[in-house]
């Protein structure tokens, strides 16, 4: 599953709370529309990333999973909202 | 008074909106572990855009001393109960497995190995999205800690009339 964005962000090997922490302050960059891809290895992020756009109001565009050498790279996708 | 009268519903709407989610939480525990946890939430909540209150007591205040520093506490039982319970964020014990210890310096080198944040981060990574961080007066001078020994970012010095204030007004309230 390919969905488009205008930005990424590598949180790779990084664990809870540093995915969300490093999503809330990229979004900030981003302007109304645009959509973040944020790329993690903790599966956490299934769960995290669309609790998180609930709470701040964000909108959660999907997530893609993909096997990159035996470890899963978890892409969630988050459209600014405001 | 003015004489513009604001529909109280509509009021509250734009209140509600305007005001962002509330969390206390308030930091007993001065074991490694839940310590970490503590700033997990901390940070985690505050980065979902809510506001988080930390409320240190007892053995939290451990978590936001300064590291080597000795209390000046003027009587000598303070003085010596000082000197036994050693603070900073590097000085944390684990709350299991310490082993005098070995345990917790295992802990610490995983935790290294896996990049994952120590305390020293958490904390600073807290301050850094806004957390405010309360000191309890009484458990201050109980524990023979003098605020000078504590690092500078903490906001406010209160009793549990501060924290209560923020705890009804909060949606999390957590005791650690």
């Amino acid at each position: 599953m390919a969905i488009p964005s205008d930005v990424k962000l590598n949180t790779l090997g990084l664990f809870c709370p540093m995915p969300i922490i490093k999503t809330s302050k990229k979004i900030k960059e981003l302007t109304v529309g645009q959509v973040l891809e944020v790329v993690s290895d903790d599966e956490g992020i299934k769960k995290d990333m669309p609790a998180w756009c609930e709470t701040t109001g964000h909108e959660f565009v999907g997530l893609a999973e993909e096997s990159n050498g035996g470890l899963i790279h978890y892409k969630a996708y988050v459209r600014k909202a405001k | 008074m003015s004489g513009a009268k604001l529909d109280p519903q509509v009021a509250l709407a734009e209140l509600q909106a305007s005001k962002p989610e509330r969390v206390t939480l308030v930091v007993l525990s001065g074991d490694m572990d839940r310590v970490m946890a503590a700033f997990i939430i901390a940070t985690g909540a505050a980065a979902m855009g809510m506001r988080v209150t930390m409320f240190f007591t007892f053995w939290g205040l451990n978590a936001i001393r300064r590291e080597g520093v000795q209390g000046g506490a003027k009587d000598w039982l303070r003085r010596m109960f000082g000197y036994l319970n050693r603070g900073g964020a590097d000085s944390l014990p684990l709350s299991r497995f310490h082993f005098w210890g070995l345990g917790t310096r295992m802990m610490k080198l995983v935790m290294k190995q896996n990049r994952m944040p120590g305390i020293a981060e958490l904390r600073e990574m807290a301050l850094d999205l806004g957390v405010r961080f309360i000191a309890c007066t009484t458990t201050l001078g109980l524990m023979g800690i003098t605020k000078d020994t504590l690092i500078g970012e903490v906001d406010q010095f209160a009793g549990v009339s501060t924290y209560l204030a923020e705890a009804r007004e909060a949606q999390v309230n957590l005791f650690i």
